[in-house]
């Protein structure tokens, strides 16, 4: 997963690390409540120009009520949308300069692709002559070309996709909204089709903003991710930052797997803290900045990838980041192995280790007993 | 050993009966529309025929038989077509038949044009008012037809509610004439066949996908324009179905014109009954009958290709 990421961050600009940079829509303080529910809880959000941004939650995290409050299909209970600089407050749907895919695609059944690609061209009132041109290029661009006089029942599940992908794109708005968009799409599919929509959003240069609950789709499109839990935000930052170094045991445990040591705080200092965790049976040493009273409780999140398990015991040292335990399950995955390790704490460790050698000269095996060891970069410190 | 096995799955009584003279379940079930059809659709509808091709004569029965038994052991066919040349040459019956379908069309339009609001409402209400709604709209089913009918004999006559309502609010001076006109028969048929364009057409609305609407919003169609283009041309289905079983019952409609109407609406289902009760001329009657469900045959074709499309592609 983590190694199917292109490299997007590095070769384009962060535009949202430059304070000059003036927000290209601005989410400011949006709550929006149905009856008692609160689905938005006090969102604010700035997504720049250019960016292929993604709502990334599970069901009921708020993450498509966010979205069609962006669309102008509900309104804020409180807190105001700008996009462009424009405020949206009292703008419908219908004249904002934005444009929606839509999860079920929402295609106009009795009309044909051509005229569905054309329908928001017609609403602009554009030449007839250019009408034609566009809906052309855009049914080229989602390699349709062929299929312009179907219905949209004689095409299949990706070829709808694709057709719903360019009736919002001809239009060429500010905005682009794609809701679950390789939701309903198999396996296979759904991984080309990444690749292809972010190939599209930067041959088009629109403004993406993706709701998703697949956090590999997530992470292997956006240039940042805004993750969502109960209609909050619980972190913004790239692929990278989110994975790498999330702020919170939710982010953490959404994002890939984890495992999570409980602890105190020994020392905090600019350079490293020092955790006493009794579920580890050891101290452990994070080489990030602390900034925690010493006694604090805390978790420590240590992804399964980033463990070294051997049937050694590592050289002495100080013992820091350093556990042992049994092998009490292992699957073997092909290119990886998880194993699951039974500390004599009773914490249950996981680690995913690359098969290198072939599984018949794999040395590890059930009831064997394991040192895992890690670096110190490994680990994030977490309070909540 | 296969024999043995087979004989064991055999039935006993009566599903071992049926299975003996070789009816399975299955058969028995799809028999049963089918035998419905043929006892109380085809089997009437072939004795109307024989009494169309018959003639007319002062007797009991009032017609002459199809098959004579001249002398031992020979019979003579009769069959005259005297009944449909008549039917053809004598203008009342062609102007009975465009006559009603005249006013068949014309209630029809009234019917969708009433209806089609009515079915958008409930299909755009609350959820939990929609089936009260619908309630409503079949509640009238539960009076008689006649006694309902009779009912608006007492709104629209000289001295009845709607000439008085109108008089005292000072809109007109003197009491309208519109019983006994084919304003009456049109009003009459409106609303006794409303509720069949209402339901059709509200099972349509209510499966229309909002998020098409969403979607015409979405790429800038404002809603009176969205209705137009998407809701419009998506509940065609629903205006078809609703229009025919309005259009169908109507044409053949005998008892709204002929409590409503007055004396010179003429229409055909009033004919057929003058010809079966008031001349007794049940062959003509009866050539008239067959003539009106040849007319009829046609939409009823269309109703059931629309229903058919329905089924196939939600």
């Amino acid at each position: 997963m983590a190694n199917a990421q292109p490299s997007r961050t590095q070769t384009k600009l962060e535009p949202w690390r430059d304070p000059n940079e003036k927000p290209y829509v601005r989410i400011e303080k949006v709550t929006k409540k149905f009856g008692d529910f609160t689905a938005v809880d006090d969102v604010s959000l700035s997504i720049y120009r250019g960016e292929f941004f993604s709502l990334l939650g599970g069901s009921g995290s708020g993450k498509t009520t966010l979205l069609r409050m962006l669309a102008g299909f509900e309104r804020p209970t409180e807190g105001k949308i700008f996009i462009d600089g424009v405020d949206m407050s009292n703008v419908p749907p219908y004249e904002r300069p934005v444009n929606m895919m839509f999860q079920s695609y929402a295609l106009f059944p009795h009309m044909t692709v051509e005229a569905n690609i054309a329908f928001g061209l017609h609403q602009d009132k554009v030449p007839a002559a250019e009408i034609k041109e566009r809906v052309a290029d855009a049914l080229n661009l989602v390699q349709l070309g062929q299929f312009g006089k179907r219905k949209p029942h004689q095409l299949s599940g990706g070829q709808r996709q694709r057709v719903a992908l360019a009736r919002a794109l001809v239009k060429r708005p500010k905005l682009l909204l794609l809701d679950e968009p390789l939701g309903a799409l198999d396996k296979k599919l759904r991984e080309q089709t990444q690749f292809e929509l972010v190939n599209i959003q930067e041959k088009v240069g629109i403004t993406f903003v993706v709701v998703t609950h697949d956090q590999e789709e997530a992470m292997t499109m956006s240039s940042r991710i805004a993750v969502m839990n109960r209609g909050y935000i619980a972190q913004i930052g790239t692929p990278t930052e989110i994975y790498e170094y999330p702020n919170s045991r939710m982010t953490a445990e959404f994002i890939g797997s984890v495992n999570m040591f409980h602890g105190r705080i020994l020392e905090s200092e600019p350079d490293h803290s020092l955790i006493r965790s009794d579920e580890a049976n050891c101290d452990l040493y994070v080489s990030h900045p602390g900034h925690l009273a010493p006694g604090t409780e805390c978790w420590v999140a240590v992804r399964p990838e980033k463990v070294t398990i051997s049937k050694e015991p590592p050289p002495t040292g100080d013992g820091r980041n350093q556990a042992n335990g049994v092998v009490k399950e292992i699957a073997y995955l092909g290119d990886v192995s998880i194993y699951e390790i039974l500390l004599d704490t009773g914490k249950r460790v996981r680690v995913t280790a690359p098969m290198v050698t072939r599984r018949t000269e794999m040395p590890i095996t059930w009831e064997d007993r394991v040192y895992l060891t890690w670096r110190p970069f490994a680990g994030s410190v977490l309070t909540n | 050993m296969a024999e043995t096995i087979q004989s064991e799955m055999r039935h006993t009584g009566f599903l071992g009966l049926l299975q003996r003279v070789g009816l399975s379940g299955r058969a028995l079930v799809m028999a049963v529309p089918y035998a419905w059809l043929l006892l109380f659709f085809l089997i009437p509808f072939l004795i109307v025929l024989k009494i169309a091709l018959a003639e007319s004569q002062m007797a009991i029965p009032p017609f002459t038989s199809l098959i004579e038994n001249v002398e031992e052991l020979k019979y003579q066919i009769t069959v005259t077509f005297y009944n449909f040349h008549y039917m053809v040459t004598d203008d009342l019956y062609i102007v009975a038949y465009l006559n009603s379908l005249k006013i068949a069309f014309i209630s029809t339009i009234c019917c969708l044009l009433l209806g089609y609001p009515v079915a958008y409402a409930i299909a755009k209400a609350d959820p939990k008012w929609r089936a009260p709604l619908l309630m409503l709209i079949i509640l009238p089913f539960w009076t008689s037809f006649l006694i309902r009918v009779y009912a608006w004999i007492g709104i629209l006559s000289n001295n009845g509610v709607l000439n008085n309502v109108l008089l005292w609010l000072g809109i007109i001076d003197q009491p309208l004439q519109i019983l006994y006109t084919p304003v009456a028969t049109y009003i009459g048929i409106t609303y006794s066949y409303l509720p069949f364009m209402i339901l059709p057409l509200y099972s349509t609305l209510e499966k229309l996908d909002n998020t098409l609407l969403e979607a015409a919003a979405d790429l800038g169609c404002p809603p009176w324009k969205a209705f137009l283009k998407i809701t419009l041309p998506l509940s065609v289905p629903g205006m078809i179905a609703g229009s025919l079983l309005v259009f169908i019952p109507a044409t053949g409609e005998f008892v709204i014109p002929e409590l409503l109407g007055g004396p010179d609406t003429l229409m055909i289902g009033r004919t057929l009954w003058t010809e079966f009760f008031n001349n007794r001329d049940w062959p003509l009657a009866s050539a008239v009958a067959v003539a009106l469900l040849l007319f009829l045959v046609v939409p009823i074709m269309i109703f059931q290709n629309v229903q058919g499309k329905q089924g196939g592609h939600p």
